[in-house]
């Protein structure tokens, strides 16, 4: 059955249109939770709210899970749900710039857009950051090409590197996301807290 | 609806309940287009959409575009995250109003000016922007989106985007605390 575009259930204009759809869901989430506040965000890296973690965590959790169940009752097929494919030097790289990124900036690309749709001028700033980071990638991309390429390993799961099945290794996941948002409530508690 | 004044009153959902909603927005995804959620390939669509219209001549001859050219059919804007990224627009702009946070303002600690909040907003845009490319994939495309796929690349990103940010985040304090 699903993936349904995938499957050709839907046509490739209906899968853009849901997409518009989802976006929706995506951008009113992340609002709602507060993810359109940079000083909310920047939390998670100060202890004094820890919202970024339990609403990521949450939200992966939640998701892989179901796909496991939807898997198992046969609802979608899990060969053609896309993978990251792994390019380890350049994973590697290329999150500890994002991290100087999101300390810098107190925004990452979703929740910038998220708050620039209800007026926050640093968000759009951040964006336009992110043009030029990109542009910049673009031109400098023989420059930037062997690291890009560096460390190429196909699309691996990391259940099939630790030789764990999927759902070993989605149990493993739960119990740390719990640990962590053990730690998140006891940390927001050590930390003086505002509302933004 | 119920309207509160008081200032230490969350007016935010609860983040379990959020994450929930999160995780089926995602699943939802991943049932219909058989992807996950996404952000800066939306910007790299734009960009290399732009960059064909502006310099179509420069655009064929570098290899960045060409490579783009050669993994994607059609036009660059017609592309998923692209619609899904005005869906985020909408969405967000959506929600504001219901709790009172739609208005125009920079955001930023008491003790910075706006001008230093606006320059490390431009800053960190930067950073995120290539970042995001040598990662293929931001905090959504790569970090979230590939938990839930349980791909080794996605969590190994993710463990370098919030590694990096707390092991600079003493240096940065005083844009923060």
């Amino acid at each position: 059955m699903g993936p349904l575009a995938v499957n050709d259930i839907i046509s490739s204009n209906t899968n853009f249109f849901l997409a518009f759809v989802i976006g929706i869901g995506f951008g009113f989430v992340l609002e709602q939770c507060g993810f359109s506040s940079s000083r909310k965000l920047a939390g998670l890296f100060y202890g004094y709210d820890m919202v970024v973690l339990k609403v990521f965590f949450t939200g992966g959790v939640t998701a892989m899970l179901g796909l496991l169940f939807f898997s198992l009752f046969g609802w979608v097929d899990l060969n053609l749900v896309y993978i990251n494919p792994t390019f380890l030097t350049s994973a590697i790289v290329g999150g500890l710039i994002m991290g100087a990124g999101f300390i810098m900036g107190g925004f990452c690309p979703g929740t910038s857009f998220c708050g620039a749709a209800i007026g926050k001028i640093d968000a759009m700033i951040f964006i336009v950051g992110l043009f030029i980071g990109v542009y910049f990638f673009a031109f400098g991309y023989p420059m930037f090409e062997t690291l890009y390429k560096s460390g190429a390993m196909g699309s691996p799961k990391i259940s099939t590197m630790l030789d764990l099945s999927d759902g070993v290794f989605a149990l493993i996941l739960v119990a740390v996301a719990l640990g962590m948002f053990y730690v998140s409530e006891w940390v927001e508690k050590k930390f003086p807290r505002e509302e933004y | 609806m119920e309207t509160t004044t008081q200032p230490k009153k969350s007016r935010y959902m609860n983040p379990y309940i959020g994450g929930v909603l999160l995780g089926l927005v995602l699943l939802a995804a991943n049932f219909i287009a058989g992807r996950g959620l996404g952000a800066s390939g939306a910007v790299k669509s734009v960009v290399v959409a732009t960059t064909q219209t502006v310099a179509p001549s420069y655009a064929e001859k570098t290899k960045y575009f060409k490579e783009y050219k050669e993994e994607h059919s059609g036009s660059p804007l017609k592309n998923w995250l692209v619609f899904q990224m005005l869906g985020v627009i909408v969405g967000g702009f959506a929600s504001g109003p219901l709790a009172g946070r739609l208005k125009f303002k920079v955001e930023h600690s008491p003790k910075i000016t706006s001008k230093r909040r606006l320059l490390f907003a431009l800053l960190g845009g930067i950073f995120f922007g290539v970042g995001s490319q040598l990662g293929r994939g931001c905090t959504s495309g790569s970090a979230l989106s590939g938990m839930a796929v349980i791909s080794f690349g996605g969590i190994i990103t993710m463990m370098a985007i919030f590694g990096g940010a707390y092991a600079l985040a003493w240096f940065f304090r005083r844009n923060w605390i």
